[in-house]
């Protein structure tokens, strides 16, 4: 299997600095903004959105934390998830609520964390931030900001690799050994 | 192996790697690895906080049925399970065996395939005789759960006696674990002491020679494992204990002779703030329920600051939506 390394450690900082500022500029400022990181990788990438936002806005926006696994579409399929711990800084209600995942593929892992949001509460709305779409959906759902976009072909994998998680930053495609995400169920 | 390579993935299901084949039943805790103890009491944390929502439910189990099976009356336990299967949104279904043709002499076997055809996906069972849930599991293709059988095994509880130990404690490793009572019938004490021997707690059993498993020690002690004795001196036994388990003790165990009398028991065995004091200032009190109390345990200890018996209780909820959640997932619909 060879990987190909798409975006390196530079590209992916000045991907996530211009969606920061495209997430306070869609929003009009920072005003009941809350980030939902979807564990694991899409915490440490709220937590850099969040970093950024700081830095030129001056204003700390909370970041939560969100396991989606009891909210699959896919427990009678096989696949087996460890439950980690949620964890939402604060109440939903009434604000607007920007997810964050690195990868989006399917949108089953967005339909189900926005099932999950919805059981905390009434957020005012619901965002999403994403490192990559790499295409492929199979429910009418979208980013509204991308880090970048990247069409692959379903025996493709997209690999994304954090420094806080795997020691490095780079997102990788691997040719060759895709999943068929529909008959397998509960992709991204 | 996919198992290995999908721990790095990010863009695909962060699939946990389970040793061997994935668990379809969960029948005792002497077969379970410390690793796959570990998960559990990590999917348990993950549990409790679904319980500390203000709306305790989540849609996991949805379309799943579950039927608990109780030959035995219990309170916490079967109220526990249908609890943690509830708030996961599964069917439960409660059968107790006075309602069940059990009393036309339906067998154990007929009836557990007579839920299976029905399209049942895990049974709870609990049952007077020792292998009963393993015959269930041999004969039927639904999910077992054992939830006591006889004397030999009764491992949710001992996953939250586990899980209670570790929320206070932080970990297991080293903590010197005290259970005090009729051990050698005991299925808690059972799968206690397995859960307990492989996180590296270190054990002693205590109780009237009558009441304790006289070869346990040397067994143990004969694959190497030194950190399990027996002791008749409940004084003795508690010097530095972290942990006091107190067991309850059946009137039966009177009635057979094995004891001179309930009085006595107290006397000489009974778990109490003035024993207490012999143990670690900061040892805690637990107990797998119902209590006796003035008999196996005091009042005062049964409800006081020490106690843990509470905090099993909820833990009970949030250790079995795990399980359940173990059995269910990596289940073909049935």
């Amino acid at each position: 299997m060879e990987e190909k390394i798409i975006m390196g450690a530079e590209d992916m900082r000045r991907a996530l600095v211009r969606v920061a500022h495209e997430v306070v500029e869609r929003n009009r400022g920072v005003e009941d903004l809350l980030f939902v990181g979807i564990l694991t990788r899409g915490v440490p990438i709220a937590q850099r959105l969040a970093g950024h936002i700081e830095r030129f806005e001056g204003v700390q926006v909370p970041i939560g934390s969100l396991d989606i696994s009891l909210y699959r579409d896919d427990l009678s399929h096989g696949a087996r998830h460890l439950v980690r711990k949620t964890d939402l800084p604060a109440d939903v209600v009434g604000k607007r609520v920007v997810l964050v995942d690195d990868v989006l593929f399917t949108g089953r892992s967005i339909r189900a964390a926005m099932d999950a949001v919805m059981d905390f509460g009434r957020p005012q709305s619901v965002q999403l931030a994403v490192l990559v779409d790499r295409g492929h959906r199979e429910l009418p759902i979208r980013a509204d900001y991308v880090g970048k976009n990247v069409p692959t072909a379903l025996n493709e994998e997209i690999l994304v690799r954090l420094a806080e998680v795997d020691g490095r930053d780079q997102v990788v495609i691997i040719e060759g050994e895709g999943r068929q995400p529909s008959r397998r169920g509960g992709e991204r | 192996m996919k198992a290995t390579r999908t721990a790095e993935r990010s863009a695909t299901l962060e699939t946990l790697p389970v040793q061997g084949s994935r668990r379809r039943h969960i029948l005792d805790l002497e077969d379970f690895n410390p690793k796959e103890i570990e998960d559990v009491l990590e999917m348990a944390d993950g549990m409790s906080e679904v319980l500390r929502r203000e709306i305790r439910k989540v849609p996991t189990l949805r379309g799943k049925s579950i039927v608990t099976l109780f030959y035995e009356p219990s309170t916490r336990t079967r109220a526990s399970f249908e609890q943690a299967g509830k708030i996961m949104s599964a069917d439960v279904i409660n059968l107790a065996a006075s309602d069940s043709s059990a009393g036309k002499g339906e067998s154990l076997v007929d009836t557990a395939r007579t839920l299976q055809a029905m399209g049942v996906d895990i049974i709870v069972i609990r049952h007077p005789m020792s292998g009963a849930p393993h015959l269930v599991a041999r004969h039927t293709d639904v999910g077992v759960i054992n939830a006591g059988d006889g004397s030999h095994a009764h491992p949710s509880q001992a996953l939250l006696d586990i899980y209670t130990i570790r929320q206070r404690f932080g970990h297991l490793d080293g903590l010197k674990v005290v259970m005090v009572g009729d051990i050698l019938h005991s299925r808690v004490a059972r799968s206690d002491i397995w859960g307990l021997r492989k996180l590296g707690a270190r054990l002693v059993l205590c109780g009237p020679p009558t009441l304790l498993p006289a070869d346990a020690q040397a067994a143990f002690e004969a694959v190497g494992d030194d950190a399990l004795s027996l002791e008749t001196d409940l004084d003795q036994a508690l010097r530095g204990a972290d942990v006091v388990m107190a067991l309850r003790l059946q009137k039966e165990r009177q009635e057979a002779g094995l004891l001179p009398s309930q009085r006595e028991y107290v006397r000489y065995y009974q778990v109490n703030e003035e024993r207490m004091t012999l143990a670690k200032e900061t040892a805690l009190v637990m107990h797998p329920g119902p209590m006796n109390e003035g008999v196996e345990i005091s009042h005062g200890l049964a409800h006081g600051a020490r106690s843990l018996v509470e905090a099993q209780v909820s833990n009970g909820v949030a250790v079995r939506m795990a399980l359940l959640y173990m059995l269910a997932s990596g289940r073909e619909s049935a």
